[in-house]
């Protein structure tokens, strides 16, 4: 077995599962989040991000499991996906600031042009 | 070998108390500190898995960009912190339920994916493990993303583009009762229309 990267040394230890537990926690964690903190943007942004975190260790788990690089490849997009997202998010929380001086979501439909 | 399980735990263990910290705590300040961890401890499991180039990426991206965003923003809104947190008991109950049976769903299905792919790798052993390989994993994946996933790379790199521009565009605003420099009057400016050459004779002012 002297041909096995160490990654998979280091995987065969623990397995994948532990892994998937961890991300499965994290991603209702993020859920959790989104549900209890209906005030407050910023948190429910994090929680997203959260969530896509995830989804990412998800990805890279299964994809050392399996030998293949996909998964890693697509969590790097994800990685991309979730900068962009975050600086989009903040930027319309900004703007919504200085319109409406809080970042209550709860009447956010009353936002317009 | 048991080094690697005891480090497994310990970012696994970190990683998911600050993940609840974040979500519970009543300052975004700290919530956002402890997102920060929570990074970090997602970056220890990525390097566990031998997955070196997306934990630093990690580590760059999201606590070196986004979180110190998240930070800045927090910091630069005046937030009421007393206000924050006043749906949280009420949407406790209805919000756990939705949440526990989430999480044993996904575990189930976690584990159900393990006993079929102990399963398959009963069948075909050693079907998982790729050929040895001397590369990193970084070059890996170098040699991946930019031959196969190249269109999806710079579609990655567009986003941002895009992403960037919309942050401006959204936050940049011009107050009317500020003066801003208009290069363009400056630079066509020239000696003719702006000086006047005046003979004054002695005991008068010059007019204007």
């Amino acid at each position: 077995m002297s041909t096995v990267p160490p990654s998979l040394e280091l995987i065969g230890v623990v397995g994948v599962t532990p892994y998937l537990v961890v991300s499965a926690i994290l991603f209702t964690l993020g859920v959790f989040g989104i549900f209890v903190n209906r005030k407050n943007v910023i948190t429910i942004l994090m929680s997203i991000e959260l969530m896509l975190l995830a989804v990412s260790i998800n990805f890279v788990a299964f994809s050392v499991q399996l030998g293949n690089l996909q998964g890693q490849v697509f969590s790097l997009f994800v990685l991309t996906v979730a900068a962009a997202e975050a600086a989009i998010g903040l930027a319309i929380l900004l703007s919504y600031y200085r319109i409406r001086a809080t970042i209550a979501v709860e009447d956010v439909s009353s936002l317009k042009g | 070998m048991i080094l690697a399980t005891i480090a497994f735990y310990f970012f696994a263990a970190i990683c998911v108390a600050s993940a609840v910290l974040v979500v519970t705590l009543r300052n975004p300040v700290h919530s956002v500190l402890f997102l920060i961890l929570a990074f970090f401890n997602a970056a220890g499991l990525f390097v566990l898995l031998g997955a070196e180039f997306i934990a630093m990426t990690l580590v760059v991206v999201y606590v070196g960009a986004v979180a110190v965003l998240f930070l800045f923003v927090v910091m630069m809104l005046n937030i009421d912190k007393v206000g924050m947190k006043e749906g949280f008991q009420k949407y406790l109950p209805i919000g756990g339920i939705v949440c526990a049976i989430l999480l044993a769903e996904l575990i189930l299905a976690g584990f159900g994916i393990r006993a079929a792919a102990g399963e398959a790798a009963g069948a075909a052993s050693g079907a998982v493990v790729p050929p040895a390989s001397t590369l990193t994993n970084t070059e890996q994946l170098g040699m991946v993303l930019y031959t196969d996933y190249f269109i999806l790379f710079q579609s990655a790199g567009m986003i941002l583009l895009v992403a960037m521009i919309g942050a401006i565009t959204l936050t940049l605003r011009h107050h009317p009762r500020v003066k801003r420099q208009n290069v363009g009057d400056q630079v066509a400016r020239d000696s003719k229309s702006t000086v006047r050459l005046v003979k004054v004779k002695s005991g008068e002012g010059v007019k204007p």
